[in-house]
Order: structure tokens, then C-alpha cells, then sequence
């Protein structure tokens, strides 16, 4: 266990106000001979019923594969994750995956990637729609399809055009609509606004906040922009290479952080008046490589 | 919908206008002739002077004049209406071969990219085993079993292309299946084979396109070998290849034209596809670099 | 020392003939030893500006205006005389430093052709300086480094590379376009130190692109905001930071989230 969660935050037991618990997770990666990478090692934490649990990293900490393990595409090695009170079954069924995607839906980084370019972005959340509310007609979810979109800030024509005629922001946008459309209780955000400019993104990030005050929702935002923890997190898990360093309410580790990786991330992050220092890592780390 | 306020004639120039920039100048020229091509083959019947196997001996070597636009060949017959009803079992081969090629191709590229692992390697192992044989000796062999028919050698050549064709559809496919899209679709719990159906056949398309296009030329050639050298089409049909090989003992005593003929044909529609199939395919690669 | 005047530039797309304007006629000029941090979003065109100072915008594009390095008009330069413009004069740090360096050549090849081929230097002396380059820009392992491949390394060994490279061919102008922003954060600030170091040693001029006005702060001199292809504001990283002009700059400083709340 990492040193400095000390709270309700820190140690996992199945309750029902934790909506998403995880249990010694770890997953090791074979990367063909021979050679593996610890991606997961032993990760504990738990977070309640509409927090938002931002988690940090630089490439390579892991938090990627969390975050996959978490909606299900990844199986972990060891360790189980709870969600709404549930354990979740890691089986690649169909079954397994549709039940689980009530609960836990996701956002990621690549607005280009997001959609299949030759279908309008309609189609994307029409075919979650599809998938969930086998009794829905095509009527009830092109309406349906409507409302998210609105909720999320974009018109019918929006829903009409095919994603190479929306700009990033609004493509991350629909997104969120098609999250949105399984009614999931927890949503996994992955690097979501990380593509975006800084002006698209401060919308974006407002939207986010915005939907998850008004559904309840909960919400796994794994990112590696600190600002953005501040702005839209509860709690935050810092990770490094598979590891948690340090965990726990975002005001308590972004203002006094205890592990010198923390602290590192803080100072090396561009603010106004800031200057790059040449040598902080070994300053703060030592000899460690 | 402003589509359809569109007079139907400026549809066509607009897709028309769209084919132009897409394939240049000289392959709207290709498309032009393998449109001639086809047609001539559609309407053999009312086209062509006389029948394929109409003629007599005594009528044999006519200079070409007006009653024989391309004169006659060894036994009488009108080269030219020959080259014409030849169209018809000289396209077909190909067609053959490049259907049953992007069927198979395409099945074990999308099995391969969307499984990965061990499946992928597996399918890429048998692969690369096929890709070893050439060609003309599978289908050879084929032949040298099942007999020399034209859809033995069709059916013969086919399994020898789909190992090219079937390694570019997979790469074309993993990228695509590698999308986050794929995955948002996946973790909704379904059908591996919806997913594959609905998005990822639509997404390798064009390329299956391009390689179809492109093999048509090789597969005509090849078939008109194997008709060349006795494996294909038997005589006293009437294909291209079979005339180039017939006509080489005339060729010799000074008449070239039924080789020349159906030589040349062979070359035109080969030329055509080919510069298509190409033009289709590098401007999409130019476009993936951009 | 660069003079830019009156830039403009616009694309015509091939397929639809239509034509969209991507620079707007900016003016901007850079002293001696001066860093200049362009700074905007997507689609601003404080890439495309860097193009054209380098003449190497996409296909399509009519450019009009001036740019002049120490008198001399870089957009009329051809030829041979060109060549030696761009190998002697310039230097660029692209995002992506696998577009610079050669895939199946060790990065010390890259290091001593540039070398070499600059001044004629013995090939023993070269490995030797390449060697203290990579060491001047904190590569400890640097003989190590200079036998590796380009695949054999991280983004940021990577990027200390290429920044090596560029000061050691002693470039009067350095071209880096968001040379920073595919590193982790960590390496980021490692990175932009050493590159703010290695320039101010070598007393180089830098127009340096950025989507972080926070970062280009720390690295320039003076900083240009672009919106749209038109250059809305030009200062010092303070009078930008404490008295921004333009309505846009101040919704660019307000966009970003704080990481310290006493920072608003």
C-alpha cells in the first residue's frame, strides 16, 4: 500500500457508498521475448457514490490499463474491481460485457479514433441505444439520440453530420453522448480533454462537471494535466510505473505532497511566473532512474 | 433534402466531375474502354459480323478487307468476331478469380485482425505456405488433377492471390480495429461479427476495391497463359489467349492477325485495369502520409 | 536579424479548388539572440509561420510578403544558395523527432554527418564532440546513446538529440515547433531547460511555437498570440501575463484550469 491515504479514501472493503473499489490489481504485459512490463502492481483504493477520482501519471505509470480494466476491455492478472457494490466478472463473454456496460461507460483520448468516419456521429450513440434498449424503435432512439445530444450541448444537425465535419471539441462531445446513452452510473474518462485546445477544453471540462452534478454520476478521470485534477477532481491517485506513490483528497496531495514524485509532477507542471529547472528530477529523486 | 431538387443529368456530371479527380485524365480514358469492353461483350450477339465458329477452310487467311475488318484465321473464321465473342470467356475468368480471391482474402483478413494472437499468427502461418507456390504451378497442378477447365484454372489461380491480397486487407483492418471506436462498440457486448460487418468491412473497402481492380490485369494474363499453353479454355472456343497460342503456326507463315488481334486486346484491358488499380491505390496511400 | 513582413499565405485544395486563408498578412521582427514564443491554438498558424520562414509550407499554398534573415530574402533564396541558407542559418526542432532522424541509422551518424559535412571535421574528432554534446545536454550514457537507434530511445533522450544537433551546427536561427509537447510533463521541463540554456549560451535567436503560453513564457523573450491566422498581440511573458491587451489572450490565460488556486 502507498503511504498518505489516511482517510475514508484508503482502504478498500466491499460498502455499499463505495461505487467503485479495487482489489490488489495487477497485470504484467509480455512484451515478446521474454521481456514483460508490470503495468498494474497491487492497486487498492476506493472512491464513493458521485466522486470524481482523477487518475495521475506520465506515460507508462499504468493508468491507461486501469482505466481498461476498469470498463472491462482488459482483464487484470490479479485482483478484482467492485463497482456499485458488485464484483465484477472478467470473463470476455458478450453477457458479461453488456451487463457491465450499464454500470460503466467510456470517454477517450482520440476524438479522430472515436468514430467510424464513414457514419454520421448519430450512429454512434444510436447503436449503444441499440444495444441496451433492445425495445426501443428506431423512432423512440433517433429521439432519444436527440435529447443527449442536446444535453450535451450539440444540435440535430450535429447528429446528422459525419464526424470529419465536427471539430475536436464537439467531437468529444458526442462522445460523452454515446457514454451517456447505457444511463451508466460511472463513467471512465481517459486523457478525454487532453486532445482538445485549452479554450474547447475549459467547455468541455464544464460540461463534464455539469453532467455528473445533475446525473450523480461517478467518474474515473485518468489524465496527466494536474490543472485538470484541481479543477475537476475529489480524489486523486498518482501513479509511477504500475505503482500508486501517493493518494488522496486532491486539496491534501496537490498543496502538501508527501512522495518527492509528487512533488516533482507539481514543479514540473507550466504555470504563470514558472521557469524549467534542468536538474529537479534528480534533485527530488535522487540516483533513482 | 437538396440532393434531390438535383436534375439527375448534373449528377452524373457532378460524379463524373468527383471519378475525374480521383482517377486523372487518362483513367477516366480506362474506364472508357473497359466500359467499351464490357459492352462489346454484352452485345456480342448483335455486334459481331458473324458467329465465333462460322466459317470454312476455303475462306482461310483473308487479308483483312470489308467483308472481314480483321481478315480470317487458319480455319476461316472472322478474327474479328472471334476477338469479340473471345470478350466474353477472356472477362470472365478474371472475374472469377478476383471475386472468389476478395471473398476468401477478406474473410480470413478480418478473422485474423479482429482475433490477433495466436488466430493472427495461425492464419498468417498458412499464409505464408500458399504464398510460397507460385502461381501458374498451383494452378497447374490444379489442372493436372481436376482437368483443364477454365474455372479449374480460374478457381486454381484465385488461391494463389489470396495471400497478397489478404495480408493488405489485414493491416488495413488491425488499424481499424485498434480504434477507440471499435472498443466503445466492443464493450457494449456486441457480436464480434456485427462490429466486423458493420464497421470494419465498410473501413477496408477501398483497399479490397483496389486489390480487385489490380488483379483483374494479372489474372487475365495468367489465364491467357494458361489458355496459351492448353490449360484453360479449350479450342475450339474462342478467348484471347487461345487465340494468341492458335494463331502462332499463322503467325509464322505470315499472318499475324488473330495474334495480333487478341494480343492486343489482352494488352488494352490489361493496361486499363492496371492503371485504375493503381491510381486507386496510390493516391490512398498518398493520402494516409498527408 | 529576422524580419517578417506582411506575411500571408493561403491554400488551395486540389480536390474542391476551394481556397481558405491561412496566414493574414503579420508583421513581426526578431533581434539578435532574441526568443520569440508564437503562441495560439489549432489553426492559428503559428506552425504554418515557422513553414514558411523554413519554405517548406504544403503543396498548394501562395504565400505573399517578406521574411528576411540579416537583409538577405529567404523566399527568393533557390537553389544551392538555398541549401546552404537552410543547413548553415537555420536549424528546426520538430514535435516529432522521428521525423528528423533517419530510422535505421544510429543517432551518432545523425550527430557526425552534421558535422563532418559542415566543416570537414576527422571522423575521430566528431564521435569525440558528439560524445560532449550529449553530455552538455544531460545524457550521461553518451556513447551508449550515440550506438543506439532512434527506436531504441525515449521521446525525450530523443528530442536532447536533435536539440544537440541543432546547436552544434550553430544555426543563427532556431525553428522549434512545439518541441516539448509529445514529452511528459517531467521531461518537458527537463527538456525547455535545456533548450533554454544551450540557446542563451550560444547567443541563437528562437522562434519557438507553442499551444502553452505558459511554457513559451518561460522560454522567450517576447511572445506573439495568433488567433485565426492574424497575430492579435505581441509583449513581454509580463506585460502579456499582467496587462493582456487583446480580449482573446485574456480568455487563453482564463481557459486553462489552475493548479494552485492562489494563481487566479
Amino acid at each position: 500500500m502507498a503511504q498518505g491515504q489516511t482517510d475514508e479514501f484508503s482502504t478498500p472493503e466491499i460498502r455499499p457508498e463505495h461505487a467503485v473499489e479495487f482489489w490488489g490489481l495487477s497485470r504484467t504485459f509480455v512484451m515478446g521475448r521474454g521481456r514483460t512490463v508490470q503495468a498494474l502492481d497491487d492497486i487498492n483504493y476506493a472512491i464513493g457514490h458521485g466522486q470524481c477520482l482523477a487518475v495521475v501519471g506520465e506515460s507508462g505509470s499504468g493508468k491507461t490499463t486501469l482505466a481498461r480494466i476498469v470498463v472491462g476491455l482488459e482483464r487484470p492478472d490479479a485482483g478484482t474491481v467492485v463497482l456499485n457494490g458488485h464484483e465484477v466478472r472478467f470473463g470476455a463473454s458478450r453477457k458479461n460485457r453488456r451487463t457491465r456496460s450499464r454500470l460503466v461507460q467510456m470517454v477517450f483520448q482520440d476524438p479522430q479514433g472515436s468514430f467510424n468516419r464513414r457514419l454520421p456521429a448519430g450512429a454512434a450513440v444510436d447503436e449503444v441505444l441499440r444495444a441496451h434498449f433492445p425495445e426501443m424503435g428506431r423512432r423512440a432512439r433517433r429521439s432519444q439520440m436527440l435529447r443527449l445530444f442536446a444535453d450535451v450541448g450539440l444540435e440535430e444537425q450535429h447528429a446528422d453530420a459525419l464526424p470529419a465535419a465536427l471539430s475536436g471539441g464537439q467531437k468529444q462531445r458526442v462522445a460523452i453522448a454515446r457514454a451517456l446513452a447505457a444511463e451508466p452510473t460511472i463513467m471512465v474518462l481517459d486523457e478525454a480533454v487532453s486532445a482538445l485546445d485549452v479554450s474547447v477544453q475549459a467547455q468541455v471540462l464544464q460540461l463534464l462537471k455539469r453532467l455528473r452534478h445533475e446525473r450523480g454520476l461517478t467518474y474515473v478521470f485518468i489524465t496527466h494535466d494536474l490543472s485538470v485534477v484541481r479543477e475537476v477532481a475529489d480524489a486523486v491517485l498518482v501513479m509511477r510505473y504500475g505503482r500508486v506513490v501517493e493518494a488522496g483528497p486532491v486539496s491534501q496531495v496537490l498543496d502538501s505532497p508527501e512522495h518527492p514524485y509528487t512533488r516533482l509532477l507539481i514543479d514540473s507542471a507550466p504555470r504563470p511566473g514558472w521557469k524549467p529547472q534542468r536538474n529537479l528530477r534528480s534533485r527530488l529523486l535522487g540516483a533513482e532512474t | 433534402m437538396p440532393q434531390s431538387l438535383v436534375k439527375p443529368s448534373s449528377r452524373i456530371s457532378v460524379v463524373a466531375g468527383r471519378a475525374h479527380r480521383r482517377l486523372g485524365t487518362l483513367g477516366m480514358v480506362c474506364v472508357t474502354i473497359i466500359a467499351v469492353i464490357v459492352l462489346t461483350t454484352l452485345l456480342a450477339p448483335l455486334i459481331a459480323p458473324y458467329g465465333p465458329y462460322e466459317g470454312s477452310v476455303a475462306d482461310r487467311h483473308l487479308a483483312p478487307g470489308v467483308n472481314h475488318l480483321l481478315g480470317t484465321d487458319q480455319s476461316g473464321r472472322d478474327v474479328l468476331s472471334r476477338v469479340i465473342w473471345g470478350a466474353r470467356s477472356s472477362l470472365l475468368g478474371p472475374l472469377i478469380v478476383i471475386v472468389v480471391t476478395a471473398v476468401l482474402a477478406t474473410a480470413i483478413a478480418l478473422t485474423a485482425a479482429w482475433y490477433g494472437g495466436r488466430v493472427d499468427s495461425f492464419l498468417g502461418r498458412v499464409l505464408d505456405v500458399l504464398f510460397a507456390f507460385p502461381n501458374i504451378l498451383l494452378a497447374i497442378l490444379a489442372i493436372a488433377i481436376f482437368g483443364p477447365s477454365l474455372l479449374t484454372a480460374s478457381l486454381a489461380l484465385a488461391i494463389g492471390y489470396v495471400p497478397y491480397s489478404a495480408r493488405v486487407i489485414r493491416s488495413v483492418a488491425l488499424r481499424e480495429r485498434n480504434l477507440p471506436y471499435i472498443a466503445a462498440a466492443r464493450m457494449q457486448g456486441i457480436y464480434g461479427f456485427v462490429i466486423t460487418v458493420r464497421h470494419i468491412l465498410p473501413n477496408v473497402w477501398p483497399q479490397i476495391l483496389t486489390g480487385m481492380t489490380i488483379n483483374f490485369g494479372y489474372a487475365m494474363i495468367e489465364l491467357a497463359a494458361l489458355s496459351f499453353l492448353g490449360l484453360g479454355v479449350q479450342p475450339p472456343n474462342a478467348d484471347w489467349g487461345l487465340m494468341v497460342s492458335s494463331g502462332q503456326s499463322s503467325l509464322l507463315q505470315g499472318y499475324p492477325e488473330q495474334s495480333v488481334a487478341a494480343g492486343l486486346a489482352i494488352v488494352v484491358t490489361v493496361a486499363a485495369f492496371g492503371y485504375i488499380g493503381e491510381r486507386l491505390g496510390g493516391r490512398r496511400a498518398a493520402g494516409r502520409v498527408r | 536579424m529576422l524580419t517578417i513582413d506582411n506575411l500571408e499565405l493561403s491554400i488551395t485544395d486540389p480536390d474542391t479548388g476551394r481556397v481558405s486563408e491561412i496566414l493574414r498578412g503579420n508583421s513581426l521582427t526578431l533581434a539578435a539572440g532574441e526568443a520569440l514564443g508564437l503562441v495560439g491554438e489549432s489553426g492559428s498558424g503559428k506552425s504554418m509561420t515557422l513553414q514558411c520562414v523554413l519554405g517548406i509550407e504544403p503543396p498548394g499554398s501562395s504565400v505573399g510578403g517578406r521574411i528576411e534573415l540579416e537583409g538577405r530574402d529567404l523566399r527568393a533564396l533557390r537553389g544551392e544558395e538555398l541549401r546552404r541558407t537552410r543547413a548553415e542559418d537555420l536549424a528546426l526542432i520538430a514535435q516529432n523527432p522521428h521525423s528528423v532522424l533517419n530510422p535505421v541509422l544510429p543517432v551518432g551518424k545523425y550527430l557526425m554527418e552534421g558535422m563532418s559535412e559542415a566543416r570537414s571535421m576527422p571522423k575521430a574528432r566528431a564521435r569525440l564532440r558528439s560524445s560532449e554534446l550529449l553530455r552538455s545536454v544531460g545524457i550521461e550514457e553518451s556513447e551508449r546513446v550515440l550506438r543506439s537507434y532512434p527506436h531504441q530511445l525515449s521521446g525525450g533522450m530523443l528530442q536532447r538529440v536533435v536539440i544537440a544537433g541543432a546547436i552544434s551546427a550553430q544555426p543563427k536561427l532556431l525553428l522549434a515547433d512545439e518541441p516539448t509537447t509529445a514529452l511528459d510533463v517531467t521531461t518537458q521541463a527537463e527538456v525547455a531547460a535545456i533548450l533554454d540554456e544551450k540557446r542563451r549560451e550560444a547567443e541563437m535567436s528562437m522562434i519557438f511555437v507553442s499551444h502553452d503560453l505558459d511554457l513559451a513564457a518561460a522560454v522567450c523573450d517576447r511572445l506573439a498570440v495568433m488567433r485565426y491566422g492574424e497575430l492579435v498581440e505581441i509583449g513581454t511573458p509580463e506585460e502579456i501575463r499582467d496587462a493582456p491587451q487583446h480580449e482573446y489572450t485574456r480568455e487563453l490565460m482564463n481557459a486553462r484550469p489552475k493548479l494552485h488556486p492562489e494563481e487566479a
